[in-house]
């Protein structure tokens, strides 16, 4: 029977299939562990006295609370530092591979799966934390779960689910330059709404998203959650083996040949049914900016702030109005005129080493508007390295920006870098919502490209703002293919 | 998992749609270890403002939440739901929610029941013109009863299931051992083993330091 991507890899993992309405029970190939989702989960298993099943199918690393200064002294915030140790000695107790702050492999749990080869096609992957759906990039099946659940995984390996529907999303042609794959994802958001993937697995797919590269495809797939999908996959292909082998935990060998040969039939058959189908032409895809506060409220830079009273839907209406008097705006104001007081430039979502590279290439002889506060986080310890041996993090530092230690930072603010009361920010992350990078603090979500050239001019900004040197393109190619073979590979 | 039937107690009318947890419960108060003691985190940003629904008198110790649609998207904290238990929560009317946050609820023994949204408008009109009007949750009958209002609540069969036999799922679960470790017997070589530890040479990671001079970060 013919099936679609998600069911192939549904279908593989079924260890028992639920009679009288009950979900099926799933097995999970990788477990993704991370200190704000999982003490309470190995309180549970203590209070049970249950082991975890599988810790050579778990791994662990700090990122949510980490600082991303002086990650060297004892953590300022005691109930943060609180929480690193509860998951320190939780991996110790279980016999979990944990990677430290301070470690070459922490970071964001997002890109420490892929950086170290972990997650791979075909795959079932799971974490407390709902942007798993990043790993769906590689044709796997990866989901963000509750602490209840990740007490069920380490304890069984499995989990019930209930079944999902599955939602095509086609993006025709190719990206005009300057436009990437967060306008993509963004624009992708406000058609079909916060609510509109809610019940589904998305696979994106068309000539657009083949020709992203792999950190391209993780950024897609990072927002599917944003939508309201639990997951998002892309199948996978030669950019994904390419990225994949070699790597730390690649298969070898004999090993290797069958994985590939395993891969090269994840894709959905040709006469395969989608519940639905959306489709995005890729050459109307401008450079994309959220007004809002919920990663929908989004639109092309070159518009102007809505105007609620124009919002037919009553609810949208409300929404509309509440959020623009809590992020400070006037309808029919141009977005372009909008300033901004920080720019923040990582996260799961883009702080890879291409968004480092493609922001570097932009800033690179420049420097930052005056009144901004700029913050580049690399995603991990790893892309730190990285970014340092090719220079990259002298490009920020003459630029005026902050080069900062791994972790979620002011994505979410659980660690000292916070926006302050009114405070304004356009972000490379994926979350606009109210307060979400401090209390009171206004989010614009942007890609890496918007973000530096924002930097540049302090008002929000696109590549086409900027004067461009005589013979200069700036189409958003990263500044050098990536070689796998690197001393630090990321 | 305490069993859930049926329940009465004051409905407290949330006009918002899109209600994500970062509001239900922002980052900053995730950092506890336990599973209890989050119900001054509830809505805390929305609870400094006098006039949220919760500050009214009225209102105050509702344990039926009655939310417009979307309710729960975003982040998966399960917070969120012990948030709203600790202050009191026993049930969340909403005319759409959040796949992740209805399977916490679910975990959790909070009844997370659809109704349809003019339904939902109907039952704010009561609490709204009446504050303090109790609202009854029958997972039995399926029904939410508002004063004279009587609407229909939709609820998976297998979480209606669980929430009324006050299951807990790994116990479940594990009754399928055998199942498991079958299945374990068939999986492949080539699938990823976190253990042993791979990884590239261990680099020495420099620590950033702040930049000199004012910097705006708290």
């Amino acid at each position: 029977m013919a099936g679609t991507l998600a069911e192939k890899v549904w279908q593989a993992h079924v260890v028992r299939r639920g009679e009288n309405g009950a979900p099926d029970l799933l097995y999970v190939d990788l477990h993704l562990v991370h200190e704000v989702t999982s003490p309470q989960a190995f309180e549970g298993l203590r209070v049970a006295g249950r082991p975890v099943r599988r810790p050579d199918l778990t791994i662990a690393t700090e990122d949510h609370n980490t600082p991303t200064l002086d990650i060297d002294r004892p953590i300022a915030d005691l109930t943060s530092r609180t929480q690193i140790e509860t998951l320190r000695a939780n991996a110790a107790e279980f016999g979990i591979r944990l990677h430290s702050l301070g470690d070459s492999d922490q970071g964001i749990v997002h890109q420490v799966g892929p950086q170290l080869g972990l997650t791979m096609p075909g795959l079932t992957v799971v974490c407390g934390d709902s942007h798993t759906s990043t790993h769906g990039a590689f044709g796997a099946l990866a989901f963000g779960i509750g602490t209840s659940e990740v007490e069920h995984v380490l304890a069984t390996q499995t989990l019930p689910l209930a079944p999902f529907r599955t939602m095509a999303i086609t993006v025709d042609g190719r990206l005009p330059p300057g436009a990437t794959s967060k306008d993509v994802i963004l624009a992708i958001i406000a058609r079909i709404g916060t609510g509109g993937g809610q019940g589904y697995v998305l696979e994106y797919r068309g000539e657009a998203i083949r020709a992203l590269s792999m950190e391209a495809r993780m950024t897609i797939c990072n927002m599917s959650i944003e939508a309201g999908a639990r997951a998002g996959m892309i199948a996978p292909d030669e950019t994904t083996f390419a990225y994949l082998e070699g790597r730390p935990h690649a298969p070898e060998g004999a090993d290797w040949d069958a994985a590939v040969e395993y891969w090269r039939t994840l894709r959905s058959d040709d006469d395969a049914t989608f519940d639905a189908e959306v489709v995005l032409a890729a050459k109307d895809i401008e450079p994309f900016v959220t007004w809002g506060t919920n990663p929908g409220q989004g639109l092309p830079l070159s518009a102007d702030v809505p105007d609620p009273a124009q919002i037919a839907d009553e609810s949208a209406r409300v929404a509309a109005q509440r959020a623009l008097e809590y992020m400070g705006l006037t309808p029919g104001q141009p977005l372009r005129s909008i300033t901004v007081d920080t720019v923040f430039i990582g996260s799961c979502t883009n702080g890879r080493i291409e968004d480092l590279r493609s922001v570097a290439k932009v800033l690179k002889g420049r420097r930052k508007a005056e009144s901004v506060r700029v913050l580049v986080v690399p995603a991990s310890a790893r892309v730190r390295l990285q970014a340092e041996a090719e220079g990259l993090d002298r490009i920020f530092l003459d630029f005026g920006a902050e080069w900062r230690n791994a972790g979620c930072s002011m994505c979410l603010g659980m660690n000292p870098d916070q926006l302050a009361p009114g405070e304004r920010a356009a972000s490379t992350s994926n979350r606009n919502f109210e307060g979400r990078q401090g209390k009171g603090g206004r989010t614009h979500l942007v890609s890496p490209l918007v973000a530096a050239a924002t930097a540049i001019r302090g008002t929000l900004s696109s590549l086409a703002d900027l004067d461009l040197p005589a013979g200069e393109t700036f189409d958003g190619s990263p500044l050098a293919p990536l070689d796998p073979r690197l001393l630090v590979q990321v | 998992m305490e069993k859930f039937t049926r329940h009465t107690g004051v409905g407290v009318p949330l006009r918002r749609s899109n209600v994500d947890t970062d509001q239900i419960i922002p980052a900053v108060h995730l950092k506890r270890i336990t599973r209890t003691g989050f119900e001054d985190a509830l809505f805390s940003a929305w609870r400094a403002d006098p006039a949220f629904v919760l500050n009214q008198d009225a209102y105050r110790n509702g344990s039926v939440l009655v939310a417009g649609s979307d309710f729960g998207t975003g982040s998966s904290r399960e917070h969120a739901v012990w948030a709203l238990k600790d202050y009191g929560f026993r049930a969340v009317l909403s005319p759409r929610f959040a796949d992740i946050f209805r399977g916490n609820s679910g975990k959790q023994g909070l009844l997370a029941a659809q109704v349809a949204p003019e339904d939902i408008e109907l039952i704010w009109k009561i609490l709204e013109t009446r504050p303090g009007t109790q609202v009854t949750v029958d997972l039995v009958a399926r029904t939410a009863t508002c004063d004279d209002v009587v609407v229909p609540i939709a609820v998976d069969d297998y979480t209606r299931w669980r929430l009324m036999e006050g299951l807990d799922d790994i116990g479940l679960t594990l009754q399928h051992a055998d199942d498991i470790t079958a299945y374990e017997a068939s999986r492949e070589a080539w699938r990823p083993r976190t253990l042993p530890a791979k990884h590239l040479p261990v680099v020495p990671v420099q620590a950033a330091r702040a930049v000199s001079g004012p910097t705006r970060t708290r």
